[in-house]
């Protein structure tokens, strides 16, 4: 049941982009098209749950039994640069086809702040795991509900996006100040979802 | 001078340094700011024991005991910090508990008598929504004020056939906030009683 | 270069925020009230400065295939080091920006800058134009922080001007966050133009 709440809450009530703004760079910079948008949300989510499972054992292992905890934010952002640039070198090898639908994106990631953020708050425990004791398990699926969260939001934008193409939008509101007004009308729907899921 | 070349070497050995001396760097800073950083928890808690016992006016106050209590997961359930005046008579007991709020952990602090009668309350650590659930700092003692009510009928909002107003737009938070306040009640004057002799507690 | 125009480039030209539409995530992330917004502008500026001199300090003896790495480690060692300070100094800040300074890191302003210019320019001019991109972002900031602090809780830098009751909560919610900076910065277009 807790899983399901997890998994609810880190797609709909606290969305990553909409709620938790991390990740806006990629949201406004490829949501132009819906193809891409899923692209983008695809390669997100297979790294993220790479990184997430990486960085836990990098902190539970090294840096805690160290001492070292104070190396957090340089050694995981080292791990997702160099996982980023593994998953590249791998998918060119082992799946071409997926390699040109997602190779594109694979350097954005590295700089897409849900990355490294989740990372820390699963690498913490400071997630919100309704209740749940903050293990490996429970941090994947928390990872994999947020990368969910973050295509969904994508891919919805997108399709704002290509229909605002064909709208007569005022001088001023031309390009990012239309979008950035457009996601905060979603960011009001997704508040219709606050309070699902909540434990009372 | 020139820029240096790409070779394997070269990249794997600035690479190496440039970690290095971070790492060094890093070391020599987290030794300088370990001090000043516990003494600022250290802080944090002695003041927040302070403002629930006293209820903000000034005085002496000394922590006579400190209790932590663990669930049978091995977790911090409760810590129960006893205090006394200068000359030694018991002041108040501090309780402090964590419930699931909006966004994750709601840590509450709560100053009860010896009745149970709530003295003052500090929210330690939320992460609650700036302007919603996070105004539960200031709220409690204001419009839904629980300061002076003892919770042996439990405090709930008014949403749930309670009287205590909740924050607006925020009872989720609401709800967390009076679930440890409580909670803590409930443990130090209803379980502990119970069985006085608890097998949980460690010094 | 002038080290003047360095300074009024990073403030007004390429503000990062408002032109650039670079760091997006803090801009968003922490500006529910003006002092959150100047306290994150001004911990970005600590590391923009520090990292860009350090960078064109040592530009030369780091080979260009492993220059990104490189900056990272550099950035994200004095992320930890302000992380460090304002645990110690400013807990209270520390506390409400929360995740977002670790998140510096991937701030694209910071790397960008280090890549963009500190690469290429001498230390001194380095320095100017981390003060010059820092104070851009923290007057972005605070302008946004402060609208939404006025609009969603009437109140400016935490003193009041009305009473809350009437504040348009969505503008402290996460809407009024794309909402506000949106229209900011068609207001910003529209005096461009004129």
């Amino acid at each position: 049941m807790e899983y399901i709440l997890i998994i609810i809450s880190a797609i709909f009530v606290n969305n990553v982009v909409l709620s938790q703004f991390l990740g806006i760079c990629p949201f406004l910079g490829v949501s132009k098209k819906v193809e891409t948008a899923l692209g983008m949300g695809a390669a997100v989510t297979f790294v993220l749950t790479l990184a997430t499972i990486v960085t836990y054992l990098l902190q539970v292992y090294v840096l805690v039994p160290f001492k070292v905890e104070y190396l957090q934010t340089i050694s995981f952002i080292l791990v997702i640069a160099a996982l980023v640039q593994m998953v590249e070198i791998i998918l060119k090898k082992v799946s071409p086809s997926l390699y040109q639908a997602l190779g594109v994106f694979l350097p954005l990631i590295t700089t897409n702040c849900c990355i490294l953020g989740v990372a820390i708050l699963v690498g913490n425990g400071t997630f919100d795991a309704k209740g749940l004791e903050p293990t490996l398990l429970v941090g994947v699926v928390y990872a994999i509900a947020t990368a969910i969260g973050f295509a969904l939001a994508l891919v919805i934008f997108a399709g704002i996006r290509e229909h605002l193409e064909l709208m007569d939008v005022p001088e001023s509101l031309k390009g990012t100040p239309i979008a950035l007004i457009s996601a905060g009308i979603l960011a009001l729907a997704f508040l219709g979802f606050a309070g699902i899921g909540a434990v009372a | 001078m020139k820029k240096l070349e790409s070779t394997l070497l070269n990249m794997a050995l600035v690479l190496t340094s440039v970690s290095l001396v971070a790492g060094a760097l890093l070391g020599y800073m987290n030794q300088l700011t370990a001090e000043p950083i516990r003494i600022v928890e250290a802080n944090t808690l002695s003041s927040g024991i302070k403002k629930v016992i006293l209820g903000g006016a000034e005085g002496e106050l000394t922590l006579t005991k400190v209790d932590t209590v663990l669930n049978d997961k091995g977790k911090v359930d409760f810590v129960i910090y006893s205090t006394a005046d200068a000359s030694g008579k018991p002041l108040g007991t501090a309780v402090q508990r964590s419930e699931n709020g909006f966004g994750g952990p709601l840590t509450v602090l709560t100053g009860f008598d010896d009745k149970g009668t709530i003295l003052g309350y500090e929210v330690l650590k939320h992460s609650e929504t700036p302007g919603l659930g996070a105004k539960a700092g200031e709220w409690f003692r204001n419009k839904g004020n629980i300061i002076g009510r003892n919770p042996s009928t439990p405090l709930k909002v008014s949403k749930d056939n309670g009287d205590v107003d909740a924050i607006t737009a925020s009872t989720i938070t609401s709800r967390a906030f009076l679930k440890a306040v409580n909670a803590s009640y409930n443990h130090l004057f209803v379980e502990r009683n119970a069985n006085s002799g608890a097998t949980t507690t460690k010094e | 270069m002038n080290k003047l125009n360095i300074l009024l480039n990073g403030i007004i030209k390429e503000n990062p925020t408002f032109v650039l539409l670079l760091g997006m995530c803090p801009t968003l992330g922490t500006t529910t009230s003006a002092i959150n917004g100047l306290g994150m502008g001004l911990a970005t500026m600590f590391v923009l400065i520090c990292s860009n001199v350090v960078i064109s300090l040592v530009k030369k003896l780091i080979p260009d295939m492993v220059r990104i790495p490189s900056y990272i480690v550099i950035i994200a060692t004095f992320v930890t080091v302000l992380e460090m300070l304002m645990k110690a100094y400013l807990p209270a800040l520390y506390a409400s920006l929360g995740l977002f300074i670790p998140l510096i890191v991937v701030n694209c302003i910071v790397l960008g800058r280090a890549e963009a210019f500190a690469s290429k320019n001498t230390p001194f001019d380095s320095m100017f134009d981390g003060i010059g991109i820092g104070l851009g972002f923290s007057a972005a900031l605070t302008l946004l922080g402060t609208v939404r602090e006025l609009l969603g809780s009437g109140a400016v830098f935490g003193i009041k001007l009305y009473s809350d009751d009437y504040g348009m909560l969505a503008f402290v919610l996460a809407p009024g966050a794309f909402l506000a900076l949106g229209y900011l910065i068609a207001i910003i277009n529209r005096i461009k133009k004129a």
